[in-house]
């Protein structure tokens, strides 16, 4: 007894002396300093790009930049700047990609939440994970080399460069994102849903589509919408396969730059500091931001506000 | 068409002198020799229970003793486990349901089931309702809006819900949520309900209501009730089937297991000296 309680004494007299006290109240101010990394660095980036767009909106009009339809920021003589041809760009390579990664996707989703057996999901899961980790400038590769000359084959009036390709491609690169949080989505749907359903001589397939998917649709809708915003901020496929083409056309076949393509161009050299092209750079990257934002926002709007709870 | 067979005259012979009164009632169900595997484990031993017409069986017993699984052997969703094997014959209104070419589906439209946990759809308390009818095909909404108030009305729960026909349905008590589940059943017009221990997330109050909607239904309905609370079972039934490790013990009128049980293992659990 007289022993257990030196020992607790001496215990707390070192603890009291020791520096772990010290230390302890130094952690917080650590931890704070490292969150503060990535929110000065949002700052500093927003506050870059506010001066910068700034800076290009006191030559160019906002009119002009939102309304007009030529873009020729490297014309010597008369260089225009509109936003619309890149949007327009951006626009149809994300509808494209939805067109493929939506279907497929979901597809993939219900196939691996309702249908398969536990083996088949051991096998297919991870490779469609696979999928989610090869690095973009290699599916950029294979829509100029594969892709497009496949799509030339059938399509002939095709460009070499265009915006179908890599549009599909695009797609592909996005299914695991769509089919991964959707599965996740469709297999948090408590199984008394699917019992509930077939108990009433729902088929499976009735089931699914009647029960479990509404059940699960705050989720699967908020993967296509971070799947869009992916699809929108995506650069280096489009870079590749789709072109420098800057008109306002929603012809699929012909060659065009989307917002992200546009920054690639301009920032790898064809304009100097300073110069007007330089500064609209900064004023579509603010675009491309408040879209992605926008896109971000909205998921999370929609898996916080239609959760469904259990 | 008659559902008479011989076979059920056969069976009706068996029952104990003095029932000749209800011997009238027709068997709705009959189960013949059941066994049931789940991978290896043997869940149902040579299970032998009949359901009449408009009749509440009890089915009791301690916990695992195979009471769901042999409710889920009825309207084959047992079947949504994978690796389970069923072998013997269980007939509804004459038929095997375990006929390879038996319309599943179709018998679960006759056969209703109300689960132990309330699992309503998250939709609106109509759709839950409107659910069966439309996957059947009803798509008249004049027709729609009768049969759900009709529905609601027969599970007691109109009056709770008439205001609030839009809002979704986790909105609604536990209590609420049973009952709306049970009005879901109603809504196909069910010949039979098959209820898994359906009061026991519920509190005094709405078990209370359960069991008197029960009390209602079986004039129109068959029911069968696995419950484990006793004094349910013999407040509700007419029949209790006594469950012990996948046998049925005693299956008799429920006066006559509560009073006069037959088998010492029933008399054992019943005045509760296991399970
Ligand atoms: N899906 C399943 N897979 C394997 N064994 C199961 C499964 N469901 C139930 N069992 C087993 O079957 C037996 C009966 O279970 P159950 O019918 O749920 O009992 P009760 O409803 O009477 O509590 C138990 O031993 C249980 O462990
Ligand atoms: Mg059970």
């Amino acid at each position: 007894m007289a022993q257990s309680t030196s020992v607790s004494a001496l215990i707390k007299e070192k603890r009291q002396k020791s520096k772990r006290q010290k230390l302890e109240n130094l952690v917080p101010a650590f931890l704070f300093a490292a969150a503060s990394v990535s929110v000065l660095t949002t700052v500093g980036i927003l506050l870059t790009l506010i001066v910068e767009t700034a800076m290009f909106f006191s030559e160019v009009s906002f009119r002009e930049f939102f309304t007009s339809t030529e873009m020729q920021p490297l014309n010597r003589n008369n260089p225009t700047f509109s936003i619309l041809p890149l949007l327009s760009a951006t626009l149809l390579s994300t509808v494209i990609a939805m067109f493929v990664a939506i279907p497929i996707g979901l597809t993939t989703a219900v196939y691996l939440s309702e249908y398969a057996t536990e083996s088949a999901r051991r096998v297919l899961k991870p490779i469609v994970e696979v999928l989610a980790g090869i690095p973009t400038i290699v599916y950029g590769f294979f829509a100029f080399t594969f892709v497009t000359p496949v799509l030339r084959e059938i399509i002939p009036i095709l460009d070499r460069t265009n915006i179908l390709s890599p549009g599909i491609v695009m797609g592909i690169m996005i299914i695991p994102m769509v089919a991964s949080l959707s599965e996740d989505a469709l297999s948090s749907v408590p199984n008394s849903m699917r019992e509930g359903a077939m108990a009433f001589g729902a088929t499976k397939f009735e089931a699914t589509v009647r029960v479990v998917i509404p059940a699960a649709i705050s989720g699967i809708i908020a993967s296509f919408v971070l799947g869009i915003s992916r699809a929108i901020g995506e650069t280096m496929i489009v870079t590749i396969a789709s072109g420098s083409n800057k008109n306002l056309t929603f012809d699929i076949t012909q060659s065009m730059q989307t917002m992200t393509a546009y920054i690639v161009e301009v920032t790898s050299g064809d304009a100097g500091a300073g110069t007007t092209a330089y500064y609209s750079l900064y004023a579509v990257a603010i675009t491309l931001f408040f879209f992605t934002l926008a896109m971000n926002m909205l998921a999370k709007y929609i898996s916080k506000r239609f959760r469904e709870a259990y | 068409m008659s559902q008479v067979s011989v076979k059920q005259n056969a069976k009706v012979e068996l029952q104990p002198q003095g029932e000749k009164a209800e011997a009238k009632k027709e068997i709705v169900y009959s189960t013949e020799k059941v066994n049931l595997w789940y991978g290896k484990t043997h869940a149902l031993h040579d299970i032998e229970l009949d359901q009449r017409e408009q009749e509440v069986t009890a089915i009791i017993g301690p916990s695992g003793c195979g009471k769901s699984t042999y409710i889920k052997t009825l309207n084959r969703m047992v079947e949504m486990n994978p690796d389970v094997k069923v072998t013997g014959k269980i007939y509804y209104r004459g038929q095997n349901i375990y006929d390879r070419r038996f319309p599943v589906e179709e018998l679960r439209t006759r056969v209703g089931m109300v689960f132990q946990k309330p699992n309503p759809f998250p939709k609106s308390v109509f759709d839950n309702v409107a659910y069966g009818p439309k996957i059947h095909g009803i798509r008249d909404k004049k027709l729609l809006e009768q049969i759900v108030e009709e529905s609601l009305k027969g599970a007691a729960i109109w009056d709770e819900v008439k205001d609030r026909l839009q809002e979704n349905a986790f909105g609604l008590s536990g209590g609420q949520q049973q009952r709306l589940c049970i009005a879901r059943c109603l809504a196909v017009e069910p010949d039979v309900i098959l209820m898994d221990e359906p009061t026991s997330a519920l509190d005094p109050k709405s078990t209370l209501k359960v069991e008197e909607l029960v009390q209602e239904l079986k004039a129109k309905y068959s029911i069968m009730i696995v419950t484990h609370n006793m004094q349910q079972a013999a407040r509700i039934s007419d029949r209790t089937a006594f469950f012990l490790n996948g046998e049925v013990v005693e299956f008799d009128k429920t006066d006559t297991i509560f009073s006069n049980p037959n088998d010492s293992r029933t008399e054992d659990y019943i005045t509760g000296r296991f399970g």
